[in-house]
């Protein structure tokens, strides 16, 4: 009996310490029966992206509303190549302009949240990037 | 090359991926987990267990950083961790935040933490803890740390797993009735009063003090091997110099104060259980028991296959309509209709 669990790592990188969001969203993830690796406040790119090496996790979750998304999504998937896990989707939600939206999903970001977006928005896209990959493994 | 010779070469990303093997119970990670095992056992497994909130997570992190950086400098160990929180009965999922209290160790090599959901085991640790400690085990981390979910008294699960379990208690929990109760104190080999800074913590420590000395030492100790080494063998006989005597430390983790004597008590109870022989039996104990597991669970399994299913269902229906008794249909179904 294999039984298989999405795991996620939420993480908040950068300085800014308002985490409301990221607990909401880890919040909705677990009632949708997924178990997610909650990090906390002020991670680094390289604290991301060893956290996602040893918990193994299917996808992460970044919470950014300082404005430093550009900085910091491409070191989160350049380590994480570097770690052999481009399997990782990576999702980004918070204060994320529009114009920048195009670019980080050219980058690799599987899904961009600004305010407002319903949770079983969020939920189901982690679901379908996550089994598509389980999909294309086998 | 195989997963698990991936993992004894060091790789850590193929560790992360034979751990989620073992917690999914894959065939891939049982044959792993088969070719390891000849490896395993020589790392020393604490269990920390205790209330929620009491700050296990913060003293989990403060140990693995002294054993990281002993203050002699000399000799810093592997350490593994592994962080239990629980899964929720309702939708499965679950929150597993003990890495919050464990940013320290970020960037440090000599350190692998994974967290996991309980997924529905009741006794504080999840069914694949113990495989998955044996991967850390033989991947060659010296020192495992495990973090039970938060702890309230029966969640002893931890003490059959663990060579060395510490307890960690906090100021203001609950009376003295509390610390005679049966359950979760009389397992500790290590007693920590945690948030030792805040008031009450001094009448938290007299009462776990008065707790320990109610129990007569060598009488603890037969206590300690009857409830988990009796079908074993009986406890040989100790003399009182013999007999280890549980220690109450106190700790303000977050601050790192008390942590070098929690980690000294730990490593004199290795010591003490190498030196009295404790360490073979409990060894001999903890294979015992997962044997005996592993064969029920064979055992009925393979003779699920020698029964039709609706023979099976008929007898659960006499059961239901009390035409049968339990014990009787056991024997039916054991033996057949003759027996």
């Amino acid at each position: 009996m294999s039984e298989r669990k999405i795991r996620v790592l939420v993480a908040k990188p950068g300085l800014d310490g308002h985490d409301r969001g990221a607990k909401v969203v880890a919040r909705a993830l677990r009632d949708a029966g997924m178990e997610v690796i909650y990090t906390g406040l002020r991670q680094t790119p390289e604290m991301i992206a060893e956290a996602a090496l040893q918990e193994d996790v299917d996808a992460v979750g970044l919470s950014i509303l300082s404005g430093a998304h550009m900085a910091l999504l491409p070191r989160v998937l350049e380590l994480l190549k570097l770690n052999q896990q481009e399997h990782v989707k990576v999702f980004v939600g918070g204060i994320i302009p529009d114009e920048d939206v195009p670019r980080l999903l050219e980058m690799g970001v599987v899904g961009v949240y600004g305010p407002g977006t319903l949770t079983d928005q969020i939920i189901s896209d982690i679901r379908k990037a996550v089994s598509a990959r389980a999909a294309s493994e086998n | 090359m195989s997963l698990a010779e991936s993992v004894l070469e060091g790789n850590r990303l193929a560790l992360a991926r034979l751990l989620t093997q073992i917690e999914n119970n894959t065939p891939e990670g049982r044959k792993a987990l088969e070719e390891l095992f000849p490896r395993t056992g020589r790392a020393h497994l604490v269990g920390i267990t205790g209330a929620p909130g009491t700050g296990k997570s913060s003293l989990v992190n403060q140990l693995a950083r002294h054993f990281r950086n002993p203050p002699d400098g000399k000799n810093p160990r592997w350490v593994g961790i592994i962080a239990v929180d629980p899964s929720s009965p309702f939708s499965g999922g679950a929150i597993l935040g003990d890495r919050v209290r464990m940013r320290d160790l970020a960037g440090d090599m000599g350190v692998f933490i994974r967290s996991m959901a309980s997924r529905g085991s009741l006794g504080g640790l999840a069914q694949a803890t113990s495989g998955m400690v044996q991967a850390l085990d033989a991947a060659g981390y010296d020192i495992i740390l495990i973090e039970t979910v938060g702890a309230g008294q029966a969640e002893v699960d931890i003490a059959r797993l663990a060579h060395t379990t510490v307890v960690v208690e906090a100021p203001g929990l609950g009376d003295e009735i509390q610390a005679i109760k049966a359950g979760i104190l009389e397992i500790a080999d290590i007693l920590v009063v945690n948030k030792a800074d805040r008031p009450g913590a001094e009448n938290t420590e007299r009462a776990l003090r008065n707790m320990l000395q109610l129990a007569h030492p060598a009488q603890r100790q037969s206590l300690h091997h009857g409830l988990f080494m009796a079908e074993v063998e009986p406890p040989s006989p100790q003399s009182e110099k013999n007999s280890w005597q549980t220690p109450v430390l106190r700790s303000v983790a977050t601050e790192g104060i008390g942590v070098s004597q929690v980690a000294g008590e730990i490593d004199r109870h290795r010591k003490f259980l190498e030196e009295s022989g404790d360490w073979t039996r409990r060894e001999q104990a903890r294979l015992g028991a997962e044997l005996e597991a592993l064969l029920q669970s064979t055992l009925v399994s393979r003779w699920k296959n020698t029964i039709s299913a609706e023979k099976y269902q008929a007898v659960i229906r006499e059961v239901v309509e009390r035409r049968l008794s339990p014990w009787r249909a056991v024997t039916i179904l054991l033996d057949g209709d003759e027996a």
